[in-house]
């Protein structure tokens, strides 16, 4: 019973990784590039939510401050892509690396000068509700937090998969060249992704934020995330999803039967794990190179 | 005397038999030219040799000895040097240290000695230099020495990776399609290099080529590869009046 | 422009063309050697910050710059050395063991780590190294009875032939034992970078293929690159540890990791002399934003009720280089010599950088 419970709790915690991957993945399949800046992203998307939602801030509905939350960081990251990511089309992996490391410290540093560094509490209508089945507790900020990340996952897959912007994205993440000169808007595409996954990286932030007070270093969950897409391989959403669920069950687990150090390692031990055996992660997209 | 077989090689990818059953043989100081149109196998033979795939089936022997169980980095040191199809340079190193780098297999020192640079790294870097100085001369690449590769032009680079196969100081060099992209006046020095390669320096030459006049005018022997399998071997024209070579580039009913 | 006529091939395999860049090292070693006498205590200690710091960079530097080995985990390799050379030392090792067995087995623990990462490449080795990193930390709090876990250890203060090299007691022997250590470091790389070794990474960093098709053996020289790389940053680990004096898992965090690239990256990839430059700017930064703070106070503007300023004009300074000089401090240094030795020849579209295409890094 104690067993089932931690689970379903890892689930939770591990859709919130999940999500965060899903915004990894989702700017490696459109420009093969990692934004670090994913992490800070969630957690700018959840003061701002917090902002415009908060009886003490702006108090506005909670759904309307989610959704206005969510347009804001549409806009933000879409913007960061025109004006800083785009400057750097074309250069190697690595320079984008650093980029949104920096990008990622800025977003914090704006953070922190707008909301402070203690930790804050997001007023949601979900707040202490829980249901009781058979001995096990589920508080129904997890039931949302599971469902909200099982539709966004079908629906950013069926994105991907189906529409012709999806398709271009992926397009263009194999060969920028050769994808221009069949007429994607590579640049074009590459801000509405980046757009996308701000908005993304805003959901995820406001789950986090039901499950606890939050604060402008919370970022740095982004590293777990990042584990998790890297279980999951980088290029694939439904993978991003299961290793963020891993992660997510794995650490409660841990936590309870092995001493507390080891527990924080598991996500990073598992992931090397992964690394060793499969370097290209589980849905691996690594192929030999033709010479 | 034979210096490469090789014996009923094969591989399959996936279910894609991009080799099936290839035997052939090169003599020392023969140049052997592998010819078929594109996605014959031709390439997959080269990184079959060069051990960059393990085949499914069969064996290729070097010298007598059985070389396909090695890995690919000891292919080198046996005296077997490669081209690539699509120039694999460095790009951010000069010409002179691309040709350098070619002489790896022939270091004696270890990275200690090596950062301490003691006194018997200097004299194997001076016979190094001398040995490629010699490449640079052959090829004529005087002018490019101390350039970057990344600025060169197209032709410059496909020479300056021949000299790094040069630089190995190998008995026998894999030329994957030496002309390919090279203008008329360039592809006409490639051949007298071939030739000299053989008759100055004792080399044995495995290319793989589409130029026909190239072909024609450097190969003892010629073996014509069409889906994988082999078609025909013999002397360039014999080869090419073949009717199933014939048939395999004008693409009726190949390999029947 | 200097015209070399040479006789043999020597010049072109010694470190220096000519003297006239040789009398250059000189000079600045000499001025090094002299700062003591030149400077106060406050500025000689930040210089031997800065002097750690280089020699910290060279070791990022020798994986990032020279095998193409992103590693986000540097800091663990700092933490390595600064707790095996006190572990050593505490356990009764003079300075002189110690130090260079901190650095080996750095070095070691490196090679390790790298032979299974040898088949990941790009973003997937650096999201492995991060992973070493957050693990080591955590083996650092584990570990107490070497590192005193949570609350830190002092490291043991440096004497050999009876003379001290305490950081606080003897300053000016500490700078130079600093100094002596990053010149002979930097020595050794020079000496790597012209020879075979030094080729063979390179070789790897470019071409992989191609790397094995002329006999490298692609597992043994990323494993040696990066072993080489984890114990040069282990020696700078051991240096920080005394500098610091007390220090506890903290002063290894990530953002020291991310400090570390951040002075190859804006010093310039690839060059030696752009770990100086990094390391110079990164440690001169804070001082020059401490130094404004105190002015902007006298003229009304108070900036110290603002945290994480210091990095936020870090994350700057980075974005700036990272789009308009991604060659770095020492790439700008390269571009502007080469417009006075040129002058007035110089034309503007000289430097302009090719238009570049990402191609996919999943086919390898």
């Amino acid at each position: 019973m104690e067993l089932l419970q931690l689970i379903i709790g890892g689930l939770a915690n591990g859709c919130i990784y999940g999500l965060v991957a899903l915004g990894f993945v989702m700017i490696y399949k459109s420009s093969e590039g990692v934004n670090f800046a994913q992490g800070d992203m969630m957690m700018l998307g959840a003061f701002i939510a917090l902002g415009l939602g908060n009886s003490d801030q702006m108090g506005l509905p909670f759904a309307v401050a989610v959704v206005l939350a969510m347009i804001l960081m549409f806009g933000i990251s879409w913007g960061v892509e025109r004006v800083v990511v785009r400057q750097i089309f074309g250069q190697p992996q690595f320079a984008l690396v650093i980029l949104t490391i920096a990008l990622g410290f800025i977003f914090r540093f704006v953070a922190g000068s707008i909301w402070g560094y203690t930790p804050l509490v997001l007023e949601t209508p979900f707040a202490g509700q829980n249901m009781r089945t058979g001995g096990i507790v589920i508080s129904l900020s997890d039931l949302v937090t599971i469902g909200v990340t099982l539709v966004l996952t079908v629906a950013l897959w069926s994105f991907f998969a189906f529409t012709r912007i999806g398709l271009a994205a992926q397009a263009a993440s194999q060969n920028q060249m050769a994808a221009y000169i069949v007429g994607v808007p590579v640049m074009r595409v590459n801000s509405l992704i980046w757009g996308l996954s701000g908005a993304v990286a805003t959901v995820a932030g406001v789950l986090y934020a039901t499950r606890g007070a939050i604060d402008p270093n919370i970022g740095l969950l982004g590293i777990k995330a990042f584990a998790a897409a890297v279980i999951g391989g980088l290029g694939s959403l439904p993978g991003a999803l299961i290793g963020g669920l891993v992660i997510g069950v794995i650490e409660p687990i841990a936590g309870r039967y092995a001493p507390g150090e080891l527990a924080k390692m598991s996500p990073y031990i598992i992931m090397l794990i992964v690394l060793v055996t499969r370097p290209g992660g589980l849905f691996s997209q690594i192929h030999m190179k033709k010479v | 005397m034979k210096l490469l077989e090789i014996q009923d090689l094969s591989i399959h990818f996936g279910g894609v038999k991009a080799v099936d059953g290839v035997s052939f043989e090169v003599n020392e100081g023969e140049i052997f030219a592998i010819i078929g149109p594109n996605g014959a196998g031709k390439s997959t033979i080269f990184n079959l040799i060069s051990r960059v795939y393990t085949p499914t089936k069969g064996n290729i022997r070097f010298e007598g000895q059985d070389i396909t169980g090695l890995k690919a980095h000891q292919i080198a040191g046996l005296g077997i040097a490669r081209t690539f199809q699509n120039i694999e340079l460095f790009d951010h190193s000069t010409v002179l240290d691309n040709l350098l780098m070619g002489r790896h297999t022939h270091r004696t020192t270890n990275f200690v000695e090596d950062i301490l640079f003691l006194p018997k790294v200097r004299r194997e870097e001076r016979e190094h230099r001398r040995r490629v100085e010699q490449v640079i001369e052959f090829l004529e690449l005087e002018a490019y020495r101390k350039k970057m590769i990344a600025g060169l032009p197209y032709g410059v680079r496909k020479v300056v990776e021949i000299g790094r196969a040069l630089a190995i100081g190998p008995k026998l060099i894999l030329l994957d399609e030496p002309a390919s992209g090279l203008s008329v006046e360039e592809t006409r020095d490639v051949a007298f290099w071939i030739e000299d390669m053989r008759r100055d320096m004792g080399l044995t030459v495995l290319m793989v080529e589409h130029d026909m006049s190239l072909v024609n005018q450097v190969s003892d022997r010629v073996l014509a590869v069409a889906n994988g399998r082999p078609l025909a071997l013999g002397e360039p024209a014999e080869v090419q009046a073949h009717p199933d070579v014939q048939a395999a580039y004008l693409g009726t009913g190949a390999a029947a | 422009m200097r015209v070399v006529f040479k006789t043999s091939y020597d010049p072109d395999i010694d470190l220096h063309e000519h003297g006239h860049s040789r009398a250059k090292i000189a000079i600045l070693l000499a001025v090094m050697v002299a700062l003591p006498f030149l400077v106060n205590d406050y500025y000689l200690a930040e210089a031997a910050n800065t002097l750690i710091w280089s020699l910290a960079g060279m070791g990022l530097m020798v994986a990032v710059g020279h095998t193409g080995q992103v590693s986000l985990g540097h800091a663990a390799f700092l933490a390595i050395g600064a707790y095996a050379d006190s572990a050593l030392m505490s356990a009764g090792a003079p300075f002189w063991v110690s130090f260079p067995l901190a650095g080996l087995i750095t070095g070691i623990f490196g090679a390790l780590i790298a032979i299974p990462a040898v088949r990941m490449s790009g973003i997937y080795l650096a999201i492995a190294t991060l992973a070493v990193f957050v693990i080591v930390e955590e083996l650092v709090i584990i570990l107490e009875p070497i590192t005193g876990g949570v609350g830190g250890i002092m490291a043991p203060s440096i004497t050999f032939f009876g003379l001290s090299f305490d950081r606080y007691g003897a300053l000016e022997n500490f700078y130079w034992l600093c100094l002596a250590v990053v010149a002979l470091v930097t020595w050794g790389y020079a000496n790597l970078l012209r020879s075979p070794t030094g080729r063979s990474f390179l070789a790897v960093r470019d071409s992989e293929v191609s790397a094995r098709a002329l006999g490298i053996n692609v597992t043994r020289t990323r494993a040696l690159a990066f072993g080489l790389s984890s114990g040069v940053t282990g020696l700078a680990g051991a240096l920080m540890g005394h500098y610091i004096g007390f220090f506890n898992y903290e002063l290894f965090s990530i953002f020291v990791s991310i400090n570390l690239l951040l002075v190859v990256t804006i010093g310039g990839l690839g060059f030696i002399q752009g770990a100086f430059l990094g390391a110079f700017l990164i440690t001169a930064v804070p001082q020059i934003i401490a130094i404004m703070r105190d002015n902007l106070v006298s003229v009304g503007i108070d900036l110290s009720g603002v945290p994480g300023l210091d990095t936020m004009i870090f994350s700057l300074i980075l974005v700036g280089f990272i789009i308009y000089e991604p060659t770095g401090l020492y790439g700008r240094w390269l571009k502007i010599r080469t417009w006075f030795e040129i002058f007035p020849l110089a034309r503007r579209d000289m430097f302009r950088r090719q238009k570049s295409y990402l191609k996919t890094e999943r086919m390898r």
